[in-house]
C-alpha cells in the first residue's frame, strides 16, 4: 500500500516468504505480469533482445578493455547484478573459452541509509575466489545515485585488494550524487526523479526487460523485488 | 456540643438496625436514634438517605512511624484512615525502633493524640526488636494501653517461643497476631510459587509457607489456651484450619486483606509490577474464591488493609528488590462496597460485622453500637458514588496501591469520632 | 511476515517466522566472520551499552565481538564499576546511560524483569542477556540456530533438556522457543531442580529418569549445574548427581545415532558431561554454539536496530 513501508518495493525491502510467493499484486498488466503497487507500467525500454545484445557488447568490450580474460573476475551485485554477471560470464566463456571466476556480493551490510529504514533483507555474498591483484567488474543491472555502487566498493575492499575494479551496468539512468561512472553501460537511459528503472529478467521474474515505472507516492527507487510483479 | 445527623440509613447487626432514622449526639456520646428527632442549639445536617454504620475499625496496618516517616507517618496515615470511613486503627510494631516496649507504645498514643485523625490502637512486638528470642515486656505495655501483640512483617519462627508468647500473653486477655510465614520453606520466595513463579522466573512463596504456621499456631492456641489470631490468611487450606479450630471451640479468629480478596496471582504480569508484591503473596483464583467463601459464612472475623506505604523509589526498583505490601486504606470500603455487598455476596449488616464489630472484639475495645450512650464513631457511606482509584487523590504518603485505576462503587463521605468530624463531604476536617 | 520488533526480551513475544528471520539472517553473517577483515559499518555510528549487573565473561564478550564486527560504539558498564553499588537506583542508572543518547543496552542482571523495566524507562532498544531466572533469549536463538543448521527443520524435533532447569533462564527462554518451533520437550531433573510448573514453560514431557527419556531424543541439551545460584545443594553430591543425570560415555548406547550434545557453558567436566560426551566429534555442537552467539547476536542487532520504525532513537 502506498505509505507503507513494509510493502514498498527498492532497497528497504522487507523478507519475502521463501516459497517464492509475491507480493500483493492484482491488476494485470496484460504480459502474464500486473502492475505492482510501486508504480504502474510506463514503458518497456529494453527488450530481451536489446539485452542479450548489449550484454554480448558489453562482453567483448571487457575483454578488449583487460586484454583478455586471464585476470579478471566478475562479482555481480544482488539482486539482479549477480545474474547479469552470471550471463557474461557465460559469454566471455563462449568467446575466450575461458572460465572467469564469477562472484556475488550482498551491500546491505554498507548501506549508508540503514540507519534511517528498515534493516534490508539479507542476502548471501559469496566470493569463493581470491580478490587480491584481479582486475574486478563489479557487474550492476541500473546505475542510479552512485550510493549502491560506493557500498560495493567499501564492501570489496573489505574482503580484498583487488588490482582494479571495473564497473559494468546495463542501464545508466543519471541523477548521480557521488563522483561515480560506469566502465562499461549497456544503455544510457534518460529517466525523471519520479520513475524508477527497473530490470526483470526471465529467472526470477518470468519475462526479459527494462521497464520505466512511475514511483507511486510514499515509494523509493530501487532494484524490483524478486519473484516478480 | 451537640450533633444531628438526621435522615441516615441507620445499619448496624448488633442492635438489628437497618432503617432510616436520626442520629443525636451529644458529649460524644449518642443520645437518641429515632424518628423525627430535634434539638435546641448545635450541628444539624440532613443525610439524605446515606448510610450510617458504626465506626469502622482496620486492625491491620503499618503508620511507619517512629523511624520510617518518609513512607507514612502518624499524621499522615491516620488522614488516610479518616479519608478510608475508619475512625480507628491497630498499628503494627514494626517501627524503628520496634514497639517492644512502654515507651513506644506512649509515643504512638501520644502523636496520635496531637496529630491523628482517627483512634490508634498499637499492637506491641512479641519479642524483643522482633528477633524471636526474647519476649517483650507485654505486661508494661498492655498497662500502656497496648490491645495485641504480634511480630508482624516476620512471624514467630521457633514453636517454642511461640509456645512462651501465648503462653506469656494468655494472662493479660490480650489476642496474639501471628503472621504466618515458615521462612525456612519461604526462603526468598516473591510471589506465590506455581504458574506466576515458573513464568517470571522467581523464587516462590508456597501456600504451605504459610498453611504450616497457621497449623502450628492453632496447635498452640490448642496448648496454652491464649487467643489466637491469623493475620492476612491467604490460603484455601489455611481457612479450612481455622474453620477446624473454630467449630473445635478454640479462641482463634483471622482475617483477610481486600487485595488477597479481589487480585490473584494472574494480575503479576510481563511488567513486573511492584505494587503487587505483598507479603503473603497474591494467590491463585480458588484461593481468593475460598477465602469470599469464608466471608461469607463467617469463618472470616476482620476485612483488614495491611496497609503497607513505601517510598515511590523503593517501589521503582527490581521486583525481587522491591519491599513487599501495597496500601489499603483509601480503598477497603469501595472494594468491599463493589465487589461483595453490591453484588449481593454479603448483606451490609455482614460489612459492619467484618470492619467494625468484629475488629473490636478482636481488640477487646469497647464496642460502639448504634444505640443510646454508646461512642458516637460513626461512618457515613454514600454507596453509590462512583469514582476511580487515582494516586494523586491518597492522602497517604504513598501511592502503592495494587488497585490504581479501578472503578468503584461507594465510599465514605463523613466519619465522626467520637462525636467530633474527621472527614466531612470527603475532606478531612483539619 | 515483516520483522517488527524493538527489543529482545520475551522470547514468547517472537513468531516461528521471527525467529527463522533472525536465523536466517545470521547465516548472512558467516560470510563476514570468514573472511580477513572481520567487520562491516553498517551499525558505523549506533551506540551499544553492554550493561552487565552480574559477572558474566561469555555473554559479554559475544556481544562485544558482535557489536564491533558491525561496527558499532560500545560501552562496558558494569560490574564493580555498576552504580548500585554506590547507592544509585537501577532506574537513575538507566535515565543517565539516556541522557548520553544511546541506542542499545544489552542487559544481564540477576533480577528478573530487569529488562522490561529498562526498556519502559529508556525509550531505547534492550536485548536481554539473561535476567535472573527469568529469561535468557540470545542463548535460546544461538542454540535453536545450532540445531536447525545440523538438523534442517526444528518441527517435530525431540529435545530433551536436561538438569537445574528451575533454577535455570536458560531454560526459561529455550523452552518456549522450541515449542514455537515445534519441537517435542522431555525435561529431565531431580526433583529439587524443577521449576514449579513445567508445563508453563512448555514442557511436554517431565521425568527423572534420564535413561528412559534418552531413546527418544534428537537432541540432548545439558544444563550446567549452577552451583553459585543454589542456596542449600539440592542434591547430595555431585558425584550422585553424575550418576543419575550425567551424560556419560557409558550411556551413548542409549542415544540416537544421531542424537547432538548441546551445553549452553562453560561446562562442569565430570558432572554433567564426561570429556568423551563434551568433546564428541559427531554429537557436541558445543562450539558451534558459541560461534552461533556471535552470528545470532550480529543479526539480532541488526535486525532490531534497521527494524524499527522510529529510526535509531534513545
Amino acid at each position: 500500500m502506498p505509505g507503507d513501508r513494509r510493502l514498498r518495493g527498492g532497497g528497504a525491502r522487507r523478507r519475502e516468504p521463501h516459497d517464492g510467493m509475491r507480493v500483493a499484486c492484482t491488476i494485470p498488466n496484460g504480459r502474464g505480469g500486473c502492475m505492482t503497487d510501486t508504480g504502474t507500467v510506463k514503458t518497456v525500454c529494453m527488450d530481451a533482445d536489446e539485452i542479450e545484445r548489449s550484454l554480448t557488447r558489453i562482453a567483448h568490450q571487457i575483454l578488449e578493455a583487460n586484454k583478455g580474460a586471464d585476470n579478471i573476475a566478475l562479482v555481480g551485485i544482488v539482486t539482479r547484478g549477480d545474474l547479469l554477471a552470471k550471463r557474461l560470464a557465460e559469454k566471455i566463456e563462449q568467446i575466450e573459452g575461458t572460465k572467469v571466476p564469477l562472484g556475488k556480493l550482498d551491500i546491505s551490510f554498507y548501506r549508508d541509509d540503514f540507519a534511517t529504514h528498515l534493516a534490508p533483507e539479507v542476502h548471501s555474498t559469496d566470493i569463493f575466489f581470491d580478490l587480491d591483484g584481479k582486475d574486478i567488474v563489479l557487474v550492476d543491472d541500473v546505475l542510479y545515485t552512485g550510493r549502491t555502487i560506493r557500498a560495493a566498493l567499501d564492501a570489496l575492499m573489505d574482503i580484498g585488494r583487488p588490482a582494479t575494479v571495473q564497473l559494468a551496468v546495463l542501464v545508466d539512468r543519471g541523477h548521480r550524487q557521488l563522483p561515480i561512472r560506469a566502465d562499461f553501460v549497456g544503455k544510457n537511459v534518460p529517466s525523471a526523479a519520479d520513475e524508477n528503472v527497473r530490470l526483470f529478467l526471465e529467472e526470477t521474474d518470468g519475462t526479459t526487460e527494462v521497464e520505466i515505472l512511475e514511483i507511486a507516492p510514499g515509494s523509493r527507487a530501487g532494484s524490483a523485488p524478486l519473484g516478480g510483479e | 456540643m451537640a450533633l444531628l445527623l438526621k435522615n441516615a440509613h441507620v445499619i448496624d447487626p448488633q442492635v438489628g438496625l437497618n432503617e432510616t432514622a436520626d442520629i443525636l449526639v451529644r458529649d460524644g456520646k449518642i443520645v437518641e436514634i429515632g424518628q423525627n428527632l430535634a434539638m435546641e442549639k448545635g450541628v444539624e445536617r440532613d443525610l439524605g438517605g446515606k448510610i450510617v454504620v458504626p465506626g469502622l475499625v482496620d486492625i491491620h496496618v503499618h503508620l511507619r512511624e517512629p523511624g520510617y516517616e518518609t513512607k507514612e507517618d502518624i499524621a499522615s496515615g491516620t488522614r488516610a484512615a479518616a479519608h478510608g470511613g475508619f475512625t480507628a486503627v491497630c498499628c503494627m510494631p514494626n517501627t524503628k525502633p520496634v514497639i517492644d516496649n512502654a515507651v513506644g507504645v506512649e509515643y504512638v498514643k501520644a502523636r496520635a493524640a496531637a496529630v491523628g485523625k482517627c483512634r490508634v490502637h498499637v499492637a506491641g512486638s512479641c519479642s524483643q526488636g522482633l528477633a524471636g528470642d526474647t519476649l517483650s515486656e507485654m505486661g508494661d505495655m498492655v498497662a500502656h494501653g497496648a490491645v495485641a501483640f504480634t511480630d508482624d512483617g516476620r512471624g514467630v519462627q521457633g514453636a517454642g517461643m511461640m509456645r512462651r508468647v501465648m503462653d506469656y500473653a494468655a494472662q493479660f486477655d490480650r489476642v496474639v497476631m501471628s503472621h504466618c510465614q515458615d521462612e525456612d520453606l519461604v526462603g526468598a520466595g516473591q510471589v506465590n510459587e506455581g504458574v506466576v513463579s515458573t513464568r517470571l522466573g522467581m523464587l516462590g512463596w508456597p501456600a504451605e509457607g504459610e498453611e504450616i504456621q497457621i497449623a502450628r499456631d492453632i496447635a498452640i492456641c490448642r496448648l496454652t489456651g491464649c487467643p489466637l489470631h491469623v493475620q492476612h490468611l491467604t490460603t484455601a487450606r489455611g481457612l479450612e484450619l481455622v474453620r477446624a479450630a473454630k467449630a473445635e471451640g478454640l479462641p482463634v479468629t483471622c482475617e483477610v486483606t481486600p487485595h488477597h480478596l479481589f487480585l490473584t496471582e494472574d494480575a503479576i504480569g510481563d511488567d513486573y509490577n511492584t505494587f503487587l508484591k505483598v507479603n503473603p503473596p497474591l494467590r491463585t483464583a480458588d484461593d481468593a474464591a475460598a477465602l469470599v467463601e469464608g466471608v461469607k459464612d463467617g469463618t472470616v472475623d476482620a476485612i483488614v488493609t495491611d496497609h503497607a506505604p513505601h517510598n515511590d523509589f523503593e517501589k521503582n526498583a527490581e521486583f525481587e528488590l522491591a519491599p513487599f505490601g501495597m496500601i489499603g486504606l483509601e480503598t477497603s470500603l469501595a472494594l468491599v462496597i463493589t465487589n461483595l455487598v453490591a453484588p449481593g455476596i454479603i448483606s451490609w449488616e455482614r460489612a459492619v460485622e467484618l470492619m467494625a464489630v468484629r475488629p473490636r472484639e478482636i481488640l477487646r475495645v469497647e464496642r460502639v453500637a448504634l444505640e443510646p450512650g454508646a461512642t458516637a464513631d460513626l461512618t457515613v457511606i454514600d454507596p453509590d458514588a462512583a469514582w476511580t482509584v487515582d494516586a494523586a487523590d491518597f492522602l497517604s504518603k504513598a501511592v502503592n496501591s495494587g488497585f490504581i485505576g479501578a472503578e468503584l462503587t461507594g465510599r465514605a463521605t463523613d466519619v465522626y469520632v467520637g462525636g467530633y468530624a474527621t472527614l466531612e463531604d470527603g475532606a478531612i476536617v483539619e | 511476515m515483516a520483522f517488527n520488533h524493538k527489543h529482545l526480551i520475551d522470547i514468547t513475544e517472537y513468531s516461528a517466522e521471527d525467529i527463522m528471520t533472525v536465523l536466517e539472517t545470521a547465516t548472512r553473517f558467516k560470510e563476514v566472520n570468514e573472511r580477513r577483515i572481520k567487520q562491516v559499518p553498517t551499525l558505523k555510528g549506533v551506540t551499544v551499552v553492554n550493561m552487565f549487573n552480574e559477572p558474566s565473561t561469555r555473554t559479554r564478550s559475544s556481544f562485544e565481538i558482535a557489536e564491533k564486527r558491525l561496527s558499532a560504539n560500545s560501552l562496558n558498564f558494569g560490574g564493580s564499576s555498576t552504580s548500585t553499588v554506590k547507592g544509585e537506583s537501577l532506574v537513575d542508572t538507566v535515565e543517565t546511560l539516556c541522557a548520553y543518547k544511546i541506542d542499545m543496552i544489552i542487559v544481564r542482571d540477576k533480577h528478573a524483569g530487569v529488562p522490561r523495566k529498562i526498556a519502559d524507562v529508556s525509550g531505547a532498544h534492550v536485548i536481554d542477556a539473561g535476567d535472573g531466572k527469568h529469561q535468557h533469549p540470545t542463548q535460546a536463538l544461538l542454540d535453536l540456530y545450532s540445531i536447525w543448521e545440523v538438523k534442517g527443520d526444528l518441527a517435530g524435533l525431540k529435545v530433551g533438556v536436561v538438569g537445574d532447569i528451575g533454577h535455570s533462564r536458560v531454560c526459561g527462554s529455550l523452552i518456549p522457543a522450541l515449542k514455537i518451533m515445534g519441537c517435542e520437550v522431555t525435561v529431565i531433573a531431580p526433583p529439587t531442580l524443577m521449576p514449579a510448573r513445567p508445563d508453563i514453560l512448555g514442557a511436554d514431557h517431565v521425568t527423572t529418569k534420564l535413561d528412559e527419556a534418552l531413546p527418544d531424543l534428537d537432541v540432548v541439551y545439558m544444563l550446567r549445574i549452577q552451583r553459585e545460584r543454589l542456596e542449600g545443594a539440592p542434591y547430595p553430591s555431585l558425584r550422585e548427581y553424575n550418576m543419575l543425570y550425567g551424560l556419560t560415555k557409558e550411556r551413548e548406547p542409549l542415544m540416537k545415532p544421531d542424537a547432538l550434545i548441546c551445553h549452553p557453558g562453560p561446562i562442569n567436566r565430570g558432572v554433567e558431561l564426561d570429556s568423551y560426551m563434551a568433546d564428541h566429534p559427531n554429537r557436541s555442537v558445543i562450539l558451534d554454539q558459541v560461534y552461533a552467539g556471535i552470528l545470532t547476536r550480529m543479526a539480532e542487532m541488526y535486525l532490531l536496530l534497521g527494524g524499527s520504525e522510529d529510526g535509531l532513537t534513545a
